[in-house]
Formats: C-alpha cells, structure tokens, sequence
C-alpha cells in the first residue's frame, strides 16, 4: 500500500505521459488545417514569399470561379508513409474539395523527393490517373530536377485548370446550397397536417378524439411540432455541411469537407 | 390492488425502457452493417477494377516480351483466382476475409514480379499504351489502399459498438456477429518520422 502511495505520482505521470505522446503521435504526422486557410502551404521554405503569395491568389482565382480547390502542400518527409496515401489522408483531414468532392492535392515532400497529385472523387473524371501521371512525368518532375519548384507548380496547376474546367462551376455549387426544395415540402406537410384538419374542424365540431372542443389537440400538435422540428435541423444542417467554401472578394474561405477516394498518380525526382 | 398497481407499473416502466433500448440498439446496428456493406462493396468494386485491367495489361506486354510467358501465365492464374474469390457480405469473418486477402495478395504479387520484368523491356517502357496502364494501375491499387482502410475503420467502429456492454447482449439476442478486418502488410514497421 505505501509502495502504491509513494509511486501514486510516477503512475500519474505515466498516464499523463501516455496520454500526452498518444496525441502528440497523431498531431505530428499529420499538420492541422492552416489558420487563416491558405492553398498554398510550404512547410520548407522551398518557395519565395511572393512565389507563394503569386501562386495562392491564381488558386484562390480558380476557386472562386469554378469552386473546384486545388491545394499545394511542400513538406520535408512524409516518413513511414506511402506518398500516396498520406496525400489521401491529408486531403481527407482538411477535407480539400467542396460539397462535390472536387478537390486536389498536389503533395511534395523535399527531403524524400516524391511528389504526388491527389484527386478527390470529383475530379477523377477530369483529371483521370494517366493524366495525373503524365502531368507529374512531364511537367513536375522535369522542373524539379533542374529546382525550378515554382515553375513546375505553376505549370501543373496551369494544366489541371485546362483539365477541370467544366466539369465545375461556381454556379453548380451555389445551387446545391439552395434550400427551397425543403421549404416546400414543409409547407405541403403543414399545409396537410395543421392547416386543413384546423379548417375541417371549424365545421365540423367532433374531432374524432372523444374530446369536445374543435381543433387539433395538443398531444398532436406537439407531436406535429417535435417532428416538424427534426425534419427541419436534419436538412438545413444537410446543406450547411457542404458548403464553407466561398469566402467572398479576399482571401481563401477554407476548405469544404471533400473527400479522397484514391485516385492520382505520382513520381519521383 | 393498490399493492398490485406500484410493481406492475415499475415492471411496465422497466419493460418499456428496455424496449425502447433494445429498438434504439437495433436500428443503430443495422446502420452500422449497412455503413461495413457499403465500405465492402467499395472494395470489391476496385479489386475488380484491377482485375479489369490485367487482360489488357497482359496483351500489350505479350507483344514485346514474348519470352515472359511464365510470368505472363502466372499473372492470369492469380487473376483467375482472385476473382472467384467472393465472400458474402453477410458473412464478413476473420478467416474469410483473410482468405480473400491471400488470394488479391498473390495477384499482387505475381503483378509486381510482371512489372519488375518489364524494366528489361525499353520499348515496352516508351510504349504510351503500357505506360498508361501502369497509372492506371497504379490509382487502382492506391483506391484499393483507399477502400480497405475505410472497411477496416467501419468494421471497427461496429465491433466496438456491438461488443460494448450493454449493446453485446442486444447484439447476442438480434445476431449480430463481429466482422473481421484487413492485415497490414508486413514490413510497414521500420518506420522513420514525418516531417513538415
């Protein structure tokens, strides 16, 4: 028991501890999303501030235009990991895309000397692996090896733009976030449930419910009420998931909860 | 009877929350089988698509490596293999799906020795067909690292769903059975760190 009392402190640091490096292990090897959400996010000091600030503001650009987002991450190693899969798992994390899965990653890591093009389910379809592959072969990977970094971003994103417009616009996406359809059938149900029973009832004073007064009683009304209620936070909080991509005239809004399924291609330098 | 009236309503009141307990538990499994189904389905869809793609691998390399007929060969056996090879989603265990695994990791296998062949091939190297196959390979197999990460995170959120008390007696009562997951594959341990 004393043995217990004495070491109650080494148990509690080491719990702590455990605790501690458990999350601490998670956090390192994966970063957080940026605060303020930035496209371009150079861990290395790879790029020149006004190379990064020139390729930011054309990304933010496209996305304000075509609400497909196209993010750049320079890191040092990706470690243990496949460079595939951790690009996977970092679009996934910071959910790069908007409510259509439409965006794209584009992961170099220095120190390893891989790049990688990751494409969310959206984008699969214009930009399909051997156009991944061929962007990274011949227009990554060439400026890479000379250390041109900026040119080789810049042409790639240049590319994927030709290859992604079309596929979406702003205007696609500002219509998914349109609620009426749910206020519609809201009314209907409304319409339906309360108001014509309420009118039906003025005539007709037995409400089939063995009570005397007219009207809808108040069981059913709250009954009516809590549905309409949960009908109601389900949908709008359906809509509002999505969305989070527009941030107005400036800067970049963030990203939208897109979503990666694998596809892409990647290489070496 | 005013005796009576207190223990059966308490019975009444306990009957009606286990009941509701029981339903709430009920439907909350069954959304979780159904989320495994759908991460299962996505990865047999892409072992398929892999699949898909391997006669058309295989003729393209036919053409200029001839002399590969043995790796060749290899490659459809373990493809035919592979895609007789199904399980019946309602039955997911550890001993199938590992089953499962051994025969998509033999195609793996036989791919990859197919692939390390062909680097004594330059033409088939600069060919645009093969080349592109290769990518396309190459997205399959990360879809497929993709889709069995996803099964294995659902399975695992619906085992410990199912084995928590007091859900695994529910679970006991309805049926619901544990589900296995995919291995990692060995030598992913010889880990260096992450760097931003």
């Amino acid at each position: 028991m004393k043995f217990l009392l004495e070491n109650k402190g080494a148990a509690l640091f080491l719990i702590a501890f455990f605790l501690f490096s458990n999350a601490s292990l998670f956090a390192q090897d994966f970063p957080p999303v940026p605060n303020p959400p930035r496209l371009v996010n150079d861990f290395t000091q790879t790029l020149s501030s006004s190379e990064i600030s020139q390729l930011e503001s054309k990304l933010v650009a496209y996305n304000d235009s075509t609400s497909t987002q196209i993010a750049i991450v320079i890191m040092k190693s990706v470690g243990q990991y496949d460079i595939s899969d951790y690009a996977f798992q970092l679009g996934e994390k910071w959910g790069i895309g908007g409510s259509k899965d439409n965006g794209l990653l584009i992961l170099a890591a220095m120190e390893d000397r891989d790049v990688f093009i990751a494409t969310g389910y959206g984008l699969e379809g214009a930009v399909p692996d051997a156009l991944a592959k061929r962007i990274v072969t011949s227009l990554i990977i060439p400026n890479f090896k000379t250390g041109e970094y900026y040119k080789g971003f810049d042409q790639a994103t240049d590319m994927i733009f030709k290859l992604a417009s079309g596929e979406y616009t702003a205007e696609d996406v500002q219509e998914d976030g349109n609620s009426g359809g749910a206020l519609f059938l809201l009314f209907i149900f409304i319409f339906f449930f309360v108001i014509l029973p309420l009118l039906r009832n003025r005539n007709d004073n037995n409400n089939h419910m063995g009570g005397k007064g007219g009207g809808v009683d108040l069981l059913t009304t709250i009954m009516l009420g809590t549905l309409l209620g949960r009908g109601n936070g389900g949908k709008f909080g359906d809509f509002s998931s999505g969305r989070g991509s527009f941030g107005g005239g400036g800067g970049f809004g963030g990203f939208g909860g897109g979503s990666f399924g694998g596809g892409g291609a990647g290489g070496s330098w | 009877m005013k005796k009576l009236l207190i223990p059966i309503l308490i019975i009444a009141a306990v009957g009606i929350f286990i009941y509701t307990k029981a339903v709430g538990s009920y439907n909350q499994f069954v959304t979780q089988d159904e989320v495994v189904n759908g991460t299962w389905a996505e990865v047999e869809t892409q072992y398929q698509r892999r699949a898909d793609l391997i006669p058309n691998l295989v003729s393209t390399v036919k053409g200029y490596a001839e002399f590969e007929q043995e790796t060749l060969t290899g490659v459809i056996e373990a493809r035919s293999k592979a895609t007789s090879m199904t399980i019946d989603p309602t039955n997911l265990t550890q001993e199938n799906l590992a089953q499962f695994q051994q025969a998509q990791d033999q195609l793996s296998g036989a791919l990859s020795r197919l692939l390390v062949t062909v680097e004594r091939y330059p033409d088939l190297k600069a060919n645009q067909n093969f080349l592109e196959l290769q990518a396309q390979l190459e997205g399959t197999e990360n879809r497929i690292a993709v889709a069995r990460r996803n099964f294995n995170e659902s399975v695992v959120t619906y085992n410990q769903n199912i084995r928590t008390f007091p859900n695994n007696i529910f679970a006991g009562w309805y049926g619901f059975e544990g589900k296995g997951t995919f291995k990692a594959s060995e030598g992913a341990e010889n880990a260096p760190t992450v760097q931003f």
